[in-house]
C-alpha cells in the first residue's frame, strides 16, 4: 500500500488516480499478477464463494432491515408483510434465509479444506486464527438473525442458548441478564439482537480483510502442501483463478438457487412460522442445522465431573456441556499447535487422512443426533440398558476431542509420511502420469 | 444388531473406495447416517404415531401451479366451515383477485363482512362493511375469546398453517380425513377426538367436515376427501401466494445459470489449455 516503485498506466484517468492513490497498482499486484500455486483443486473455490455469500447476506440483509420492525408485538407481522406485500420481498427474504445455510456450507467446506491440506500450519497460523474468529462471529450473527422473525423456534432457541451462559460460575446470571436486557427473553432482547445482527457482519468484513491480508503475505497453500519454489510452480491469479473461481461460483449459486426457488423452507423449521408464544413450549427445540453438531456435543455432557468416590462436584453437567461446546471450536483454533507434523497435506499422511475423515464422519453423525430429541432410544439390549443417541453422541464427542488432543500430537511424532514430490510442478506431472518422476 | 451390520458395510465400502478419497468420505458419512436412521424408523413404525397421507397436488413439483377452481372451492369450504373458529388474518380480501375473482367480486365478498373502524372525528368507533384492503375478518375478538369459546384450546390462525406444520398440505388433508373411532384400548377424553394424523392421536377439534356439508356449484363430488383436498390447496395458496411466480422465476434462473455455467466452463478450459 506504500508509494513504492510503480509502473505507469496507459489510460490517463487511471494513471492520474493511480499516481495519487495507487489502488490500481494494488489491485494488479494482489489480484492480477499475484503468483498462485498452479495445482489448486476445486476445494480452493470456497474462499471466494464464502466472500460472495458474505456480500449477498449484507445486501439482502440491508434491504430486509428497511422493512423489518424489531418489536415483539409486530416483528412476526413485519416479516410476513415482507413475504406478501413488499415487492419481491419473498425473494429477498428467501435469498437471505437460505443464504445463511449456504454461507455455512461454503465455510464448512473451506475449513475442511484447510484441515485436509494442512493450511493451518506455519507460516499460516494467524491466517487460520482470523478464519476461526470469522467463524465464531458468523455463528453469533446467524443465531441472532434466527431470533428476529420472532417465531416459536426463534424465541425458544434464544431462551435455550442464552441460558447456557448461566452455567458460567459467579458471573453467569449477570451475563444472561445482560444478554436479555431483563429477566427473560423479551422486547429488549429482540432489540439488541437486531442491533448486533446488523453490526456483526461489518465486523466480519473487517476480519475478512485481515484474513485476506494475511493470506497475501504468506501466499496460498495448495493440495501438495509444498511451498512454491520457482516460477514453474505458480500462475498469475488473473485470468487463471478469477476464471476458475467464477465457474465454481456459478455452480454453487445454481445449487443455492435451487433451494431458494424450489424448496425455500427445507432447511428451516416449521415451528418458526408460528408466532412466538412464551406460554407454549415446542415439543422439541432445535437450533438451525449448522449448529447441530455443536448442540449434540453440548447435550452429550449430561453428567457431573467430580472427584471419584466422593460427592465433590468440580464441573456440573451444564457447565461441562458449555465448556465442551466452546472447547470443540477452540480445538480447531489450536490445530497449528496440536499438529506439529512437518508434512502439511493429508495426501502424504495416510494415517492422518483416515483419522481426519473419521472425524468428519463423526461431525456429520453428531449433527444428525443434534437434530433428534435428547436420549432417543436406538437399540434395546436388555431390561436395564437401552442404547440411546446420547451414548452415541458421547462416544463421538470423545473421538472429536481425542482427534485433537491425542491423535494429532501422537501423529506429529510418529507418523511416517509418504514420499513427497520435489515441487508443485512435479506433483502436477505425477498426478497426470503416475509412472513419471518416481525416484 | 442393525448398527453392527452397518458397520460391516462401512468397512467394505472403505476398502473399495480407497482410491477416491472424497467420494469415499461422502459414502462413509451417508452409511453412518443410515445406520442411525434405520432403527429410528423402525421404532416410529412400531408405535404408529402419525399417519400423513401423500396427496398428489397440482402445485407440487418444479412446474406446479395452483388449480384455480380448487382454490375457489377451498375458499368456499373455509368461509362456510373453518371460518367459524379459525382466523386467517394475514390474507386480505384484495388477495382473492389472485385466485381468479374480479375486482368487483372481491368487493362483493368483502362487503359481506362488517368490521370495526375508527375512531372517527367525533372519537367514536364505528362499524362499516369490509373493503378489499381489509384482512380476513377473525371470528373472535382476541385469542382469549377464541379459547373461551373452544373449551380452552386455541384454534390456530390458518394463514400460514401449511408452512407451520411438518407435511404442509398433506398434513392438513390428513388431519381433515384422519378422524376415526379410537382403536380398542385407547381412551379419548371427553370433548376430544381420535385422529390418525395428529401427534398423539388426540385432537380438540370436532370433525369439521361431513359429506355434502358444502354445496359445490361446479359438479365436483361433495365428499370429505374432496373438501379436504380443496381446502389444503387453498391454505397452501394462503401461506405461499408467491409460489407460482417463484417457481416460474426459478426455472428461468436455473436455465440461465446452466447455460452461463456451461459457457464459463468452456472459457475456463480454453484459458487453462496451455497449462494442462
Amino acid at each position: 500500500m506504500s508509494a513504492g516503485p510503480r509502473t505507469p498506466f496507459e489510460n490517463p484517468v487511471v494513471e492520474w488516480i493511480d499516481s495519487r492513490l495507487p489502488v490500481f497498482t494494488l489491485m494488479n499486484k494482489e489480484y492480477g499478477v499475484f503468483p498462485t500455486p498452479k495445482n489448486f483443486n476445486y476445494f480452493w473455490n470456497f474462499g471466494a464463494i464464502a466472500m460472495f455469500m458474505l456480500v449477498t447476506m449484507i445486501v439482502t440483509g440491508i434491504s430486509l432491515a428497511m422493512h423489518y420492525a424489531a418489536s415483539t408485538g409486530i416483528a412476526f407481522d413485519s416479516v410476513e408483510r415482507i413475504m406478501r406485500d413488499v415487492n419481491y420481498g419473498w425473494l429477498i427474504r428467501y435469498i437471505h434465509m437460505n443464504g445463511a445455510s449456504f454461507f455455512f456450507i461454503a465455510v464448512f467446506i473451506h475449513i475442511f479444506r484447510g484441515m485436509y491440506y494442512g493450511s493451518y500450519k506455519a507460516p499460516r497460523e494467524l491466517l487460520w486464527i482470523f478464519g476461526m474468529i470469522i467463524f465464531l462471529l458468523m455463528m453469533a450473527t446467524a443465531f441472532m438473525g434466527y431470533v428476529l422473525p420472532w417465531g416459536q423456534m426463534s424465541f425458544w432457541g434464544a431462551t435455550v442458548i442464552t441460558n447456557l451462559f448461566s452455567a458460567v460460575p459467579v458471573v453467569g446470571e449477570s451475563i444472561v441478564e445482560l444478554l436479555w436486557g431483563g429477566f427473560s427473553v423479551d422486547n429488549p432482547t429482540l432489540n439488541r439482537f437486531f442491533a448486533l445482527h446488523y453490526l456483526l457482519p461489518f465486523v466480519i468484513v473487517g476480519v475478512v480483510f485481515l484474513h485476506i491480508w494475511a493470506l497475501h503475505v504468506t501466499g496460498s497453500n495448495n493440495p501438495s502442501g509444498i511451498e512454491p519454489k520457482s516460477k514453474e510452480d505458480t500462475l498469475p491469479f488473473h485470468p487463471y483463478y478469477t476464471m476458475k473461481d467464477s465457474f465454481g461460483l456459478v455452480v454453487f449459486v445454481a445449487i443455492y438457487m435451487l433451494f431458494v426457488f424450489f424448496m425455500p423452507n427445507a432447511l428451516g423449521h416449521p415451528d418458526n412460522y408460528t408466532p412466538a408464544n412464551p406460554m407454549v413450549t415446542p415439543a422439541h427445540i432445535v437450533p438451525e442445522w449448522y449448529f447441530l453438531p455443536f448442540y449434540a456435543i453440548l447435550r452429550a455432557i449430561n453428567f457431573d465431573v467430580g472427584i471419584p468416590f466422593t460427592d465433590i462436584v468440580l464441573i456440573e453437567a451444564k457447565l461441562g456441556g458449555v465448556l465442551a461446546m466452546f472447547g470443540s471450536i477452540v480445538m480447531v483454533l489450536l490445530m497449528p499447535w496440536l499438529d506439529k507434523h512437518p508434512v502439511r497435506s493429508a495426501r502424504y499422511r495416510p494415517v492422518f487422512r483416515v483419522a481426519l475423515l473419521i472425524f468428519v464422519a463423526c461431525v456429520f453423525v453428531l449433527g444428525k443426533i443434534g437434530g433428534m430429541p435428547a436420549d432417543s432410544p436406538l437399540v434395546n439390549f436388555s431390561e436395564s440398558f437401552t442404547l440411546t443417541t446420547t451414548h452415541i453422541a458421547q462416544v463421538l464427542t470423545l473421538y472429536y476431542f481425542a482427534f485433537f488432543l491425542v491423535i494429532l500430537p501422537v501423529l506429529s511424532k510418529r507418523e511416517k509420511a509418504l514420499p513427497m514430490p520435489e515441487s508443485i510442478h512435479d506433483s502436477v506431472l505425477k498426478y497426470k502420469n503416475p509412472d513419471c518422476c518416481e525416484a | 444388531m442393525i448398527l453392527s451390520s452397518n458397520t460391516k458395510i462401512l468397512i467394505v465400502v472403505r476398502h473399495k473406495m480407497e482410491k477416491i478419497p472424497m467420494l469415499r468420505n461422502l459414502i462413509l458419512t451417508s452409511v453412518s447416517l443410515a445406520s442411525l436412521s434405520v432403527p429410528m424408523a423402525a421404532l416410529a413404525n412400531s408405535s404408529g404415531v402419525k399417519e400423513i397421507i401423500d396427496v398428489p397436488f397440482s402445485f407440487e413439483g418444479p412446474l406446479g401451479t395452483y388449480d384455480k377452481a380448487s382454490l375457489q372451492r377451498g375458499l368456499m369450504v373455509y368461509r362456510q366451515v373453518c371460518s367459524a373458529c379459525h382466523s386467517m388474518k394475514r390474507v386480505a380480501y384484495r388477495n382473492l383477485e389472485a385466485i381468479g375473482y374480479t375486482e368487483d367480486q372481491t368487493k362483493a365478498i368483502a362487503a359481506e363482512y362488517t368490521v370495526m373502524d375508527g375512531p372517527n372525528d367525533e372519537g367514536e368507533m364505528f362499524e362499516r362493511p369490509a373493503r378489499p384492503s381489509d384482512r380476513f375478518k377473525s371470528p373472535f375478538a382476541n385469542d382469549k375469546a377464541a379459547m373461551a369459546a373452544n373449551g380452552g384450546a386455541l384454534p390456530p390462525d390458518l394463514s400460514l398453517i401449511t408452512k407451520a406444520r411438518h407435511g404442509g398440505a398433506d398434513y392438513v388433508y390428513s388431519i381433515l380425513t384422519g378422524y376415526a373411532t379410537a382403536p380398542h384400548g385407547v381412551e379419548v377424553a371427553e370433548g376430544k377426538y381420535y385422529n390418525k394424523a395428529m401427534d398423539g392421536n388426540v385432537i380438540a377439534m370436532a370433525p369439521p367436515l361431513t359429506d355434502g356439508a358444502v354445496a359445490y356449484e361446479d359438479g365436483t363430488p361433495q365428499v370429505v376427501s374432496q373438501y379436504a383436498k380443496d381446502l389444503a390447496t387453498f391454505l397452501t395458496w394462503a401461506a405461499e401466494p408467491e409460489l407460482e411466480q417463484r417457481k416460474k422465476m426459478g426455472v428461468k434462473v436455473l436455465l440461465f445459470l446452466s447455460v452461463f455455467g456451461g459457457i464459463m466452463y468452456a472459457v475456463k478450459r480454453q484459458i487453462w489449455k496451455k497449462i494442462h
